[in-house]
């Protein structure tokens, strides 16, 4: 007992970083899930690729002795728009290449496509880092002030890299919510995913907004690969697939389709997902432990569908005729 | 006339290709030329029959010939059986009945760990008496019981998710067969199930029952030189059966009352199809035939652990069914031998013809780019470890272009009365 109460509160702490990653991949899904009622498997993949356009960019700032002499703040910066920018950009042309030419075909053909798309990138990063660095596991290069502490009074301590996390997750969640409920340009997105023909007859250049669905949500993705990056340091190409496949039951869980929901099934799987690593191991006496927690993500999303699939904040999803 | 020209010139291609491996065991080429002597029997314009003999000849005779001069013939030969058996079994589930399911993977580790772990001694660690491993003559009965376990997983994961929307339904399939991995890995404690990460070695083989009827007939054979041989005739028996069920599964009232639901859903049960109860079955259906696939899967390998069974595994089948043409029983055949063969022969000759590059010391003269040594070529690029990007593209640029496979199901069905239909 006294053990569970002394790591409560670090544990809390992984659970919500975990959950504001989480969070941010989850927009992505439940973006796109919106406006084309179809699951991009390749989600995972753009995170990924977020994460190793951070190390790329790390890596030479390191080696040029550029990364001790420029403020963090700015590399962080830099690191966070470009992983977002190209993460985004990946997100569209996916778009355009697998999914467009796709649109208005039976719902599992979009589907198998995306599974493939998500394969052929993990092994296309793969190729170009085994060319490039002839290795494709890759380090984050450590950035001082980030890696150090906060003492809180007794025993606690404050990670300055998950206050980090979780602070620049909730400035992108804000922005985003400014972002789409009001500009223009976030109306026709809601537009789009309330009714496409109706927005189409009211002007909404509805194939530049799907687009734009999938850059913002391949930027948010993009910003949590950088903040995985950041965060756990090591990075390869199939690193995407697990934290995908839990955003996509984050997403589910909050109701997919519904922005809010996304971001409150994140934290709450995140969270749970982080007690249950650290505390079934202290209830069955070491019998069970870590290594079942991606179990419990998979039951959740398996008992989240067949009981609930509307999600805890139940916006009611249509079945296309 | 003309049908007499087919039947020798096929004759004859098969003759020369048999005789070209014959004399190069080595060459990579000269086998797949061989191997295309199969599509070729299928297209050719003669009587089913005559077919029938062809592929007979082929499969039954000759492949077991020249496996004998290049034993490695065989061991591909076996895995592209195993992965027609698999494909032929999701193609039910996706093909026939329209489910994508991601995580068909699950139901070929339940077979294979099932005879895995009562065939060895790993059972001995969770029942006591040292009744284990079971002797081989064990093995035919757990055949059925693999094709059983398989329909009762499926059934059971079924019954719950089969309500949900195709897209979730794959999502929770991939994560059922998520799920099945971390228990392989991790239930070796607190009892010790499954050797966790380790795998479980050695697994009984079949028995040699014709072991007797040889002696009284004067030969005496080594067990190493027959296995080979004897799974290669056991995947082919497996294949045939599978093939058969298919077919018969096709045409029958289930067959089409499951097409009826892949095409709408909400059509089929207004006309009184029973929507639940069909697609259960056709998940009981594909999950037998996995099942019982990852047990000769087993039986061949002697060893297996967590690593032959994952989400990489499940997408290959799936792409061999989506290639070849989901619903069609050739095309299916087709996808698996083709993306198996290129797999197992065309990749992995890149990668040594690519290794053999990089030793050999050559400069090589590319036009524009001017000398280039292939040493430089990083070692960690070899073309075998990207089985993922081939797949991938190929479900990319099928859905794209060709959505319904290379040899696409028929359409238009004969009608009740045998005639054609419109």
């Amino acid at each position: 007992m006294e053990i569970a109460l002394a790591i409560f509160p670090q544990v809390l702490l992984d659970g919500l970083v975990l959950g504001f990653m989480y969070a941010l991949i989850a927009l992505g899904y439940t973006m796109v899930y919106g406006v084309l009622e179809f699951i991009n498997f390749a989600h995972s993949e753009v995170f990924m690729i977020g994460a190793f356009v951070g190390v790329e960019i790390l890596l030479p700032l390191q080696n040029t002795g550029a990364l001790a002499a420029l403020h963090p703040a700015w590399v962080l910066l830099m690191v966070l728009l470009c992983g977002m920018v190209f993460s985004g950009c990946v997100a569209m042309g996916l778009e355009r290449v697998a999914y467009r030419p796709l649109r208005g075909a039976p719902r599992l053909v979009p589907l198998i496509s995306a599974v493939g798309a998500s394969f052929f990138l993990q092994d296309l990063v793969r190729l170009i880092e085994s060319l490039w660095r002839n290795t494709f596991y890759l380090t984050y290069p450590g950035l001082g002030v980030i890696e150090t502490t906060i003492p809180l009074g007794g025993d606690l301590e404050l990670p300055v890299k998950s206050l980090l996390v979780i602070g620049t997750a909730l400035a992108m969640l804000l922005g985003l919510n400014l972002f789409v409920t009001r500009t223009k340009v976030g109306t026709a997105i809601r537009a789009v995913a309330e009714d496409p023909d109706a927005a189409s007859l009211m002007g909404i250049p509805v194939d530049r907004m799907i687009a734009l669905t999938f850059f913002v949500g391949g930027a948010m993705g993009g910003a949590a690969g950088v903040l995985f990056g950041l965060h756990y340091a090591l990075v390869n190409p199939y690193s995407g697939f697990i934290p995908g496949l839990k955003a996509f039951t984050a997403a589910v869980l909050g109701g997919i389709g519904n922005m809010p929901g996304a971001v409150l099934g994140g934290i709450v799987l995140g969270v749970v997902e982080a007690f249950a690593a650290s505390y079934l191991s202290l209830a069955t006496g070491g019998y069970f432990g870590a290594e079942y927690k991606d179990v419990f993500a998979f039951a959740i999303l398996i008992l989240i569908l067949t009981f609930r699939p509307k999600g805890l904040m139940g916006e009611v999803v249509r079945e296309r005729a | 006339m003309k049908r007499f020209a087919y039947v020798f010139g096929l004759a004859g291609y098969i003759a020369l290709a048999s005789l070209w491996v014959y004399s190069f065991p080595q060459s990579v080429f000269a086998f797949l030329v061989f191997e295309a002597s199969l599509v070729g029997i299928y297209f050719c314009p003669v009587a089913d029959k005559l077919k029938l003999f062809f592929l007979v000849v082929v499969t039954v005779i000759l492949l077991p010939v020249l496996g004998s001069v290049n034993g490695y013939y065989l061991e591909v030969a076996i895995q592209v059986g195993i992965y027609i058996a698999l494909a032929l079994g999701l193609n039910i589930v996706v093909g026939f009945a329209g489910l994508l399911n991601l995580g068909f993977v699950a139901f070929y580790a339940l077979g294979a760990y099932l005879w895995a772990i009562f065939g060895s001694a790993q059972a001995n660690a969770f029942i006591a008496g040292g009744h284990f491993p079971l002797s081989a003559g064990w093995f035919f009965p757990f055949l059925f019981l693999a094709i059983a376990a398989g329909a009762v997983t499926g059934f059971v994961l079924g019954l719950p998710v089969l309500r949900l929307r195709g897209d979730y339904l794959a999502i929770v399939t991939l994560g059922f067969a998520e799920v099945m991995r971390a228990l392989l890995n991790n239930l070796d404690k607190p009892i010790n199930f499954t050797n966790g990460p380790r795998g479980i070695t050695p697994i009984q083989r079949p028995p040699l029952f014709f072991q007797g009827l040889l002696q009284a007939l004067g030969i005496t054979v080594e067990p190493a030189a027959v296995y080979p041989l004897y799974f290669y005739f056991l995947v082919l028996v497996l294949v045939a059966a599978a093939v058969l069920v298919s077919r018969r599964l096709e045409d029958s009232a289930i067959g089409r009352a499951w097409k009826a639901i892949r095409e709408d859903e909400t059509a089929a049960a207004t006309v009184g199809i029973p929507v639940v109860k069909m697609k259960l079955f056709a998940f009981a259906v594909g999950a037998a035939f996995a099942s019982v696939t990852g047990m000769i899967f087993a039986a061949k390998q002697v060893f297996i652990n967590p690593e032959s069974f994952t989400f990489m595994e499940s997408i290959g089948v799936l792409a061999m069914v989506i290639l070849g043409g989901a619903g069609s029983i050739p095309g299916v055949v087709l996808g698996a031998m083709v993306l198996t063969i290129l797999n197992l022969q065309l990749l992995k000759g890149l990668s040594l013809w690519l290794n053999g590059l990089r030793q050999s010391g050559t400069l090589l003269y590319l036009p524009l780019l001017g000398d280039f040594d292939p040493s430089q070529i990083p070692v960690q690029f070899e073309p075998a470890k990207y089985e993922r990007l081939v797949f991938g593209a190929i479900l990319i640029v099928m859905m794209i272009f060709r959505p319904q496979g290379i040899l696409p199901a028929r359409t238009s069905g004969r009608n009740a009365d045998g005639t054609a239909g419109s």
